[in-house]
């Protein structure tokens, strides 16, 4: 018997969590002499009073929605990918490779190609990684964080004495070519006659992001691939008993990991950027465990956590645009996130669980 | 490259290799207890910065050490809070921490100096007197005249020149090293190394080391015993926040003059690496960082490194402790394996 009701389990923890973390926050902001409401009006101003704000909060939430489901496919058989921010610096470079070595006539034709570039690369990072646990035992979180790091260097020595046009002194690669081009959704609007979200990055990536949303669903919850991840990841010793190869599970959910978080290269590198620049990704890749965690590891969770979080990104940047708060208020709220819905989760839950077993008492 | 290249190769080494070393200890404690730690660069940034600040404002370096200790251990606190009290996720725990230290960092500072997220410079000046001046007149006014003596220290720790330094200068190759690589560093230098036996001491020959460790392998087995796996996994973690304190106060008072966003740049991960290196042993820790410290110095002083047949570039000597260690990791250069209980939290059966 379930200790508390689904919906108890599924929307008021996360919420009652969230409501925690954003009183802290008011907290922070009030120590550093501000006031909290004008922070908020300002951050829900900037980010969602016009066509303009929404344009960049659908922007970074596209880059949010790849990186939280990156790590909620990991967290399904119980692997923490925390190394999205590697795979998706490394889908990027896929992304240039594909773009600026293939003559790709027109952008239908790019997209599809690019994202098999990203997700290739990011799940090439991913690889190494996902055979050192599966055969070698070695946790999984180390050598990702690891290879954020190796990738790091990696990608500041292949900008700077490889992609870098002859020339240049920036540590990019040359633009890609124009036919690449991906539509912004603005340019959409424009087609259907209304103006919306001029000069916004937001583009068809979104669309892809949403898809992806759905064709995770569908493979953790109605495959047989995704049950015998759901199963490895609730228990390994029933899994190995039902037949389930734990090494390929590893392997084959980190390596639908690190394909997402590669993808992701295709909105900012392809969509937004339109050449490969050093730091592309921007903790976005960080980001997708807050995410991950805030949506319950279900896509549609992860789907509004990543629109609440794309919200915080552009709200913050604004902030630090009209008031003295830096922009930095939302590393603290993210890290306030991640550690009231992941690690102080039993906080919040154990109380809830009393309440209800206690109320179902009364009703018995 | 003649011995003078050499010995401050070595000397560079030594300051670089510090900061790692303790922090390599402080995991060292906390994973030995079973208690995972990958919040030791949030750990050290907040220390740092808090070390600075308070340095700054009071112009006594003492002071600002114990800030950056109560930093430290404040984080500490939330991570044993988080990991043992409520049973949560270790990794999850450290991954927020990261992120607290790297967004309060900056959020604070640039409230209180006004100077986008860095303290200002530790250097004796005009930027550090109109800090320290008002704190002095508002200190001699509320306690006493007298007071403002207590605090005449300095804002940054000073090198140390250990005896006979330059008298045994002249004797060939050991009088140098003496003289330039283990003499003249600050005071926390010697403390880290005087940690590694002392660490060393503890774990092996001292009940509470035994307790620790076995709290790491077999908790249920302290807890059989009667001892508290609570009380003792608090102990590591708080140990570990005050290796971290040390490790970060040294960081942006020893090792460079003030606090600077983020300052530490991944040494917190670069610590874990050696913990992993050094198979979870205090020497080994020694070892390790040491080989870390040298890979940065010689990235510093040769940004291109030519060996003749091949260049080496930077990025390759930064990315080697990392790749180094996932060698390790896939036990084809002897098998790290880690504390049995670690990243499991307890729970006591009824």
């Amino acid at each position: 018997m379930d200790k508390m009701p689904k919906w108890a389990d599924v929307i008021l923890t996360p919420l009652i969590s969230l409501v925690l973390a954003m009183a802290i926050s008011a907290l922070v902001i009030l120590a550093i002499g501000e006031s909290p409401m004008v922070a908020l009006t300002t951050m829900i101003d900037g980010a969602l009073g016009s066509s303009y704000g929404w344009g960049f909060t659908l922007y970074y939430a596209t880059n949010f929605i790849f990186t939280g489901l990156a790590v909620m496919v990991a967290y399904h058989a119980s692997l923490f990918n925390i190394g999205g921010e590697g795979q998706a610096a490394m889908g990027g470079l896929g992304v240039a490779l594909v773009l600026l070595s293939l003559p790709l006539p027109h952008w239908a034709l790019a997209l599809p190609a690019a994202m098999i570039g990203a997700a290739l690369f990011g799940a090439a990072w991913a690889l190494i990684p996902a055979w050192l646990q599966a055969r070698r035992g070695s946790h999984i979180v180390i050598t990702t964080i690891m290879f954020n790091f190796i990738a790091a260097a990696a990608l500041n020595y292949i900008l700077v004495n490889l992609l870098r046009p002859t020339g240049s002194m920036d540590p990019a690669s040359a633009r890609f070519p124009d036919a690449t081009h991906l539509p912004k959704l603005s340019d959409m609007a424009l087609a259907l006659g209304f103006e919306w979200g001029k000069n916004t990055p937001v583009n068809i990536s979104f669309f892809v992001a949403v898809a992806a949303c759905v064709l995770v669903w569908l493979l953790i919850w109605r495959t047989r691939l995704g049950f015998e991840i759901r199963a490895f990841g609730k228990s390994e010793p029933a899994a190995l008993y039902a037949g389930i190869n734990p090494v390929r599970i590893t392997m084959i959910a980190m390596l639908v990991s690190g394909g997402l978080a590669g993808m992701m290269a295709i909105n900012n590198v392809m969509g937004e950027a339109e050449r490969l620049v050093l730091n592309a990704v921007e903790g976005a890749g960080f980001i997708g465990i807050a995410v991950a965690l805030m949506g319950r590891n279900h896509p549609l969770g992860v789907f509004l956590a990543a629109l609440l979080f794309g919200f915080l990104y552009q709200g913050g940047g604004e902030l630090a645009l009209w008031t003295t708060i830096p922009r930095e208020l939302i590393i603290v709220i993210q890290a306030l996130v991640i550690l009231f819905t992941g690690a102080l989760d039993n906080m919040v839950r154990m109380p809830l669980e009393r309440m209800f077993l206690a109320m179902r008492k009364r009703g018995a | 490259m003649d011995l003078n290249t050499v010995l401050q190769i070595l000397d560079s080494a030594v300051r670089l290799m510090t900061p790692l070393l303790l922090a390599c200890l402080a995991g060292l404690y906390s994973e030995r207890a079973g208690v995972f730690d990958i919040g030791l660069e949030g750990k050290m940034l907040m220390s740092a910065f808090s070390a600075a600040t308070v340095a700054a404002l009071t112009g006594n370096v003492w002071l600002g050490l114990c800030a950056g200790l109560s930093g430290a251990l404040l984080l500490s606190a939330i991570h044993g809070i988080a990991s043992i009290t409520f049973r949560g996720n270790q990794l999850i725990s450290g991954v927020a921490i990261n992120f607290l230290a790297s967004g309060l960092t900056v959020l604070l500072g640039q409230k209180i100096f006004g100077l986008g997220g860095r303290t200002p410079s530790l250097t004796p000046g005009a930027e550090l007197e109109a800090q320290v001046t008002p704190f002095r007149a508002w200190l001699s006014g509320t306690a006493g005249p007298d007071t403002a003596g207590w605090l005449t220290g300095t804002p940054r720790f000073g090198e140390i020149a250990l005896p006979f330094a330059e008298s045994l200068r002249g004797v060939p190759l050991i009088g140098p090293l003496y003289a330039e690589v283990i003499s003249g560093h600050s005071i926390l230098v010697y403390v880290a190394f005087l940690m590694v036996p002392l660490t060393w001491w503890v774990l092996y020959r001292t009940r509470f080391g035994l307790r620790l460790r076995a709290v790491g392998e077999n908790p249920a087995s302290v807890d059989t015993a009667g001892v508290s796996v609570t009380r003792l996994r608090f102990a590591a973690v708080a140990i570990a926040g005050l290796l971290c304190g040390l490790a970060g106060a040294y960081l942006a008072t020893g090792l460079s003059a003030g606090f600077v966003k983020e300052m530490t740049a991944g040494r917190g991960f670069i610590a874990l690496a050696a913990l992993i290196f050094a198979k979870w042993r205090p020497w080994g820790a020694l070892g390790a960082t040491f080989l870390f410290g040298l890979l940065e110095a010689i990235a510093n002083r040769y940004p291109n490194l030519d060996l003749g047949i091949v260049t080496v570039p930077s990025m390759f000597m930064n990315a080697l402790p990392y790749i180094l260690t996932v060698i390790i990791l896939a036990g084809f250069v002897g098998r790290a394996i880690p504390p049995r209980a670690g990243g499991e939290p307890y729970v006591k059966e009824r």
